[in-house]
Order: structure tokens, then C-alpha cells, then sequence
């Protein structure tokens, strides 16, 4: 597939950046429906992906843009759409039609305050738990935070590769304030962005994970057109696609959908983190919250009091061992959100019974400052 | 050695789910005629269907075929056609599930003008949970839901396919076996956004106590003799009406632009 090389420095918002990387993954399909404060992604890729034989298409509602990328999904193009909390609301039912067809997709969804209507043009990270449980339904997700309009340009690249590899839809969750942020943004050659694509079966036989298990539990894809006939359907189904309503293929379907993310968890999760070997007191943060940590743990080092910070790059599956171990050496966590407390219960879930966990919180709106978490690292 | 159209049919999934004597078993008798007839290629071709008993069908065609969410084929279709435009794309659906939940996909894909064919099942009622209401109930009918008969107007298919722009549009009934097939065809070889109602009133639901018709033979028989074909109508006046006259025939044949 072609991709239109824009190897270089530019000075981009985080949605410019992540439908960027959209097209360096090789992305040649977009459906979407304008929503603030995402729509600068749709108006970019339709002014990109016109000149590199892409499909940019603005449909009548979020369903039938989550509906029209995973048509193009089954059609052999990598495909996206871009949102915010209503239109995630809207697409829920779909990305479960995503889980249970195991198609490959990228669905951003740039927070802002809610619930409903909420804040249209200021940011929250609200939707953190949604993004985890929003379909109805037992099953695994992969969901990432990009801090950045650089990371927003590397994790939607990231988001496709893993995607394609795991065969599930793949949430970015971007906070509005960084999908509005600019930065500089260093776009790298073709040579050294990894692209990754789906497994095809070279016979009919291979798409029926029974007869050629791998480590993966991931079934090759085959694609409309290419002569597999194939028949995919959202109702619980056998391993050659077809309906079987039972309490065995329930079991053995919806065991593998959860085991093939959860038993590669190690391979899934990106954490990031500064200061934490010694570290008495963390903070666990992700998004736009995660750079005012990184200034007061700083700070708190400088009145030499022992914090480190841990960053959450990829949001789920939840980063359960790393908290476990963290939670044996320091003896608070305090975790900034812009949301009511979602990923502090994850930390509280996992975290050791005589770790002090401090929820740092704000509906929306508001950046939570390094002066405030410093305040909570030093009381 | 298969005859060609028992080539188009996944015979190890026979026989089908629906009820003995069901029209869109003869709808996919239809249909796998007029596919063959159209000499389309079958490894690019793809059914999609959304819920319901006529969204069954992707099961039983031997292509590619996906089942969607309710109401959700006619946009999973336009994914599939604008990311490969090589591939035969056909919707195969109910009324409940294109014309309820469905509806507003309808008319988005029909003003676009997407070259897809969609092909309706109308059989009055939502068969597979029982027998409610559907938008396309005739006024006065008794459902499971509108026990005293039902209060709202049937929804009009072929005048809201020319209010949306679609490029063709027929209504025949699953026993009018000849002109359904030839019908078909038509839509699947048109270019542009084409449609195909097909009335096969629910036996045990709708025809039982609506027509007090409870087999396909006596079905076949009402609507052979209570049909009218119709050229040229103003649409607005073919709506479905309680014991009237049922207008079919091939309404809509017209050339646009594609998207």
C-alpha cells in the first residue's frame, strides 16, 4: 500500500498528528461524523487520503460510520473513525459487532466533559471505564492515551498495528486538551515505522482457529473477494463463522475473545515511568494530567522527598502486575483524573490493602496542576 | 456436477430456519436464480443482511456474507462497495430491520447514490420475535402488539426509495416467481442504489389472522388474484392498504451519477 512519506518536523495538533499516523499505518478509509472536538481529524483526512487513493466519507450519523469502517475493514482497508463521547455512545453497539466478528479497526475518541451533552469545547477523561465496558457483553479491549501530539502521531500507528495483529478494535482515548495542543511532531522515514497487517489464510481451512492454533488465539482474516466465501456473524458462532446457539460455543468463543488480549497482556501494555525505583509516593497519571505529574514529582524530588510517577500509555487491558509491584514499595498512590475516579479504582483493585490511595479529581474543565499533586505528594 | 444454481447455495447449511411454506424460502429460490442469471462473479460478490428472519438468508448464500446489527446492513454495505468497488454488494433484509431502525440508512445511501442493491423482505410484522407491529403494517391489522388493530399508516417503501433518489426500485411478492427473478436480476446488474420489495405476508403472525390464510398455497393464490401490475402510478398512491388492491410492478428505472 502506499503511503504518502511526510518524513519531517511540523508544528501539529494532536488530532492532525493522529490522523497522520493514521495514514503512515497505512489507513485508506475514514467514516466519521463531525463532532467537536474531533472533527479536525475527519477534515484532515479528507484532505489527505483523496490524493492517496483513499475513501473519506462523512456518514448521517456515528452508527453508520462505525458500521461503514468495519464494511471496509472486511474489504481489506484499514479503516478509522473519529469521536467524542455522544458519537462513542452511539458507536458502542458496533464495536461490540467488532469484538464478536474480530475486526480489525481504530475508533479515537477525543474526550470532553460529559455526561450527554456536557462540555462540547472542554476537555474531561471521562469516558475511561465506557471505553473498558461500554459494549454490552463479556470480552477484552485495547485502549490507549497519548500525552502528546507526538505520541498522538506514534500510539494511532500503534493503535492499527495492533489492531491488525489482535484482530480487535482498538480505542485511542485522546483528552481534548491534547487533541487541541500543539507541538512539534517529527515524522520518522519509511523505514523505521513499523507497520503491521492482518494474518491471511492461505486455505479456507486456516480461518477456523481449531485446525492451526496459535499463541495468539487469532484466527487469520480473509478478506471479501479473495474466494473464501466466508459468512461472519454478530450471534454467537462456531469457529467456521456460522450461528451456534449454545452454552459450549458461548464458552469457547467468549473465553478465547477474553484470553486472546488477557493471556498477551505482557505484549499489549505500554507504561512509561520516572523516579519510581525508590520511589515512597507515587502518581499514576495518564494523558495531559500525566505532564503536570512529571513537574511535580520533579519538584518533590528537589525537597528530596522520595515520588516517583508512573505514566499509562496504554489505558487496557490494565497494567494489574505493574500496580501489584508498585504497591509493595510505596506506601501512597495518588492519581490525578479529569473524570469522577475511573482508573483509581483499577489502582485500588490491584494495589496492596496498606497502600494509602489518593484520588485526585476534577469533572472537567481543568487541568489537574502540578501544584496540586505536589500539594498531595507533600501532605 | 452442481446445476448452477445449486452452486450458489451453502447446501450443508440446509434446510433453512424459516417455517414451512415461508415466502422468503421462494424469495431465495428468486434470488439464487437471478443470481446465476446475471453471470455476476461469486468470489466478489457479498450478502449482507441485518436481523431478523430475511437477514437469515447471508447464511444460506455461498459468498462471501456478513450478519450485522440491527438496522445496521445498509451502512456496513456502503463500507464494503466504497472500500472495494469491485465487489458485487447486495443487502438482503427485512422491512423491520431496514425500514424501522434501519430507515435513515436507507435514504443517506439512496441520495448518495452507492451502486448497491438491497433487497427487502416484507413480511408485515417482526416475524422472529413473534409478530409486533412493524412500520409496514397495514393500517388496521391485528399483531401481537396492536391486538385492536393498528392505528398508524403503513410506511410507503417505494415512494420513500423516489423521495431518496434511489435509481430503481420494483415491489413484486415472493410468488410472482418470474417477474421477482427478472426484478432481481435488474437490481443486481443496475448501476447505482437499487431496490426490490418482495411482500411475503408472515404465515403463522400476520397472513393467520390478517388474510385468514395459513398456507403458502392459499397465500399464493390471494395475491395471484388481488395484485395489480402497474406501470406507470404516482407512488404516493401504492401505499399498503387493508383489503385493497396491492399495486406492484417495476416503479423506478432511471440513470444518475454514481458517488
Amino acid at each position: 500500500m502506499d503511503r504518502k512519506n511526510l518524513t519531517g518536523l511540523y508544528f501539529w495538533q494532536g488530532n492532525t498528528a493522529c490522523a497522520e499516523g493514521a495514514i503512515a499505518a497505512g489507513c485508506r478509509f475514514f467514516a466519521g461524523y463531525p463532532i467537536t472536538p474531533s472533527l479536525e481529524i475527519m477534515v484532515h483526512m479528507n484532505s489527505r487520503l483523496p490524493e492517496l487513493n483513499g475513501i473519506c466519507i462523512q456518514m448521517e450519523d456515528e452508527i453508520a460510520s462505525m458500521a461503514a469502517v468495519l464494511g471496509s475493514s472486511w474489504a481489506g482497508r484499514k479503516a478509522m473513525t473519529a469521536t467524542s463521547g455522544p458519537g462513542f455512545s452511539l458507536m458502542l453497539e458496533n464495536i461490540g459487532l467488532a469484538i464478536m466478528t474480530e475486526t480489525p479497526c481504530v475508533v479515537v475518541n477525543v474526550q470532553r466533559g460529559g455526561p450527554s451533552t456536557g462540555l462540547p469545547t472542554l476537555y474531561s477523561q471521562s469516558d475511561i471505564m465506557q471505553a473498558r465496558w461500554g459494549a454490552h457483553g463479556d470480552y477484552e479491549i485495547i485502549a490507549l492515551c497519548p500525552n502528546s501530539p507526538q505520541e498522538c502521531f506514534d500510539l494511532t500507528i500503534k493503535a492499527f498495528n495492533l489492531s491488525e495483529q489482535y484482530r480487535v478494535p482498538v480505542i485511542i482515548l485522546i483528552d481534548g486538551f491534547t487533541a487541541h495542543m500543539m507541538e512539534k511532531v517529527t515524522v520518522a522515514d519509511d523505514n523505521s515505522i513499523q507497520i503491521v497487517s492482518r494474518n491471511q489464510p492461505k486455505q479456507l481451512a486456516d480461518i477456523s482457529v481449531d485446525s492451526k492454533p496459535d499463541n495468539l488465539l487469532v484466527p487469520p482474516m480473509a478478506n471479501f473477494g479473495q474466494g473464501y466465501r466466508t459468512h461472519t456473524t454478530g450471534l454467537t458462532h462456531d469457529e467456521h463463522g456460522y450461528p451456534d446457539i449454545s452454552t459450549e460455543a458461548q464458552n469457547k468463543l467468549i473465553s478465547r475473545l477474553v484470553d486472546k488480549i488477557k493471556l498477551n497482556s505482557d505484549k499489549i501494555v505500554i507504561t512509561e515511568q520516572i523516579c519510581l525505583d525508590d520511589a515512597d509516593i507515587a502518581v499514576i497519571s495518564y494523558g495531559i494530567n500525566s505532564r503536570t505529574a512529571v513537574e511535580a514529582v520533579k519538584r518533590a524530588r528537589k525537597n528530596n522527598v522520595k515520588a516517583g510517577h508512573l505514566r499509562l500509555v496504554s489505558l487496557w487491558p490494565f497494567p494489574e502486575k505493574k500496580i501489584r509491584e508498585l504497591s509493595n514499595q510505596a506506601k501512597k498512590i495518588i492519581v490525578p483524573e479529569t473524570n469522577m475516579g475511573q482508573i483509581v479504582r483499577e489502582v485500588q483493585r490491584f494495589a496492596d490493602s496498606n497502600t494509602q490511595i489518593v484520588p485526585l479529581n476534577n469533572a472537567g474543565g481543568e487541568i489537574i496542576t502540578a501544584d496540586k499533586i505536589l500539594k498531595t505528594i507533600m501532605s | 456436477m452442481k446445476s448452477p444454481v445449486k452452486k450458489w447455495i451453502r447446501s450443508n447449511r440446509l434446510p433453512p430456519i424459516w417455517c414451512p411454506g415461508c415466502g422468503i424460502t421462494d424469495s431465495l429460490g428468486c434470488f439464487v436464480n437471478a443470481l446465476c442469471e446475471s453471470k455476476i462473479n461469486q468470489d466478489k460478490t457479498v450478502v449482507i443482511s441485518g436481523i431478523g428472519c430475511a437477514g437469515r438468508i447471508s447464511g444460506y448464500i455461498d459468498c462471501d456474507s456478513f450478519h450485522t446489527t440491527h438496522g445496521r446492513a445498509i451502512p456496513f454495505a456502503e463500507g464494503v462497495k466504497l472500500a472495494n468497488a469491485e465487489l458485487n454488494v447486495i443487502v438482503f433484509s427485512g422491512d423491520g430491520d431496514l425500514f424501522a431502525i434501519g430507515t435513515n440508512h436507507f435514504i443517506h445511501a439512496a441520495r448518495r447514490n452507492i451502486n448497491i442493491t438491497v433487497i427487502c423482505i416484507n413480511n408485515f410484522v417482526y416475524g422472529m420475535t413473534k409478530g409486533q407491529i412493524a412500520p409496514t403494517t397495514p393500517q388496521g391489522s391485528i399483531t401481537i402488539s396492536s391486538p385492536q388493530g393498528s392505528t398508524q399508516q403503513a410506511l410507503n417503501i417505494q415512494a420513500l426509495a423516489l423521495a431518496s433518489g434511489a435509481v430503481y426500485s420494483s415491489r413484486w411478492t415472493a410468488y410472482h416467481r418470474k417477474e421477482l427473478t427478472y426484478s432481481m436480476k435488474k437490481a443486481i446488474l443496475k448501476k447505482g442504489f437499487s431496490v426490490v420489495e418482495i411482500i411475503a405476508p408472515c404465515i403463522p403472525f400476520y397472513a393467520n389472522k390478517n388474510l385468514s390464510l395459513n398456507s403458502f398455497r392459499k397465500i399464493k393464490q390471494f395475491y395471484l388474484k388481488n395484485c395489480s401490475i402497474c406501470k406507470n402510478i404516482s407512488l404516493e398512491k401504492i401505499c399498503l392498504q387493508k383489503n385493497e388492491k396491492i399495486i406492484i410492478g417495476n416503479f423506478i428505472d432511471i440513470e444518475k451519477t454514481l458517488f
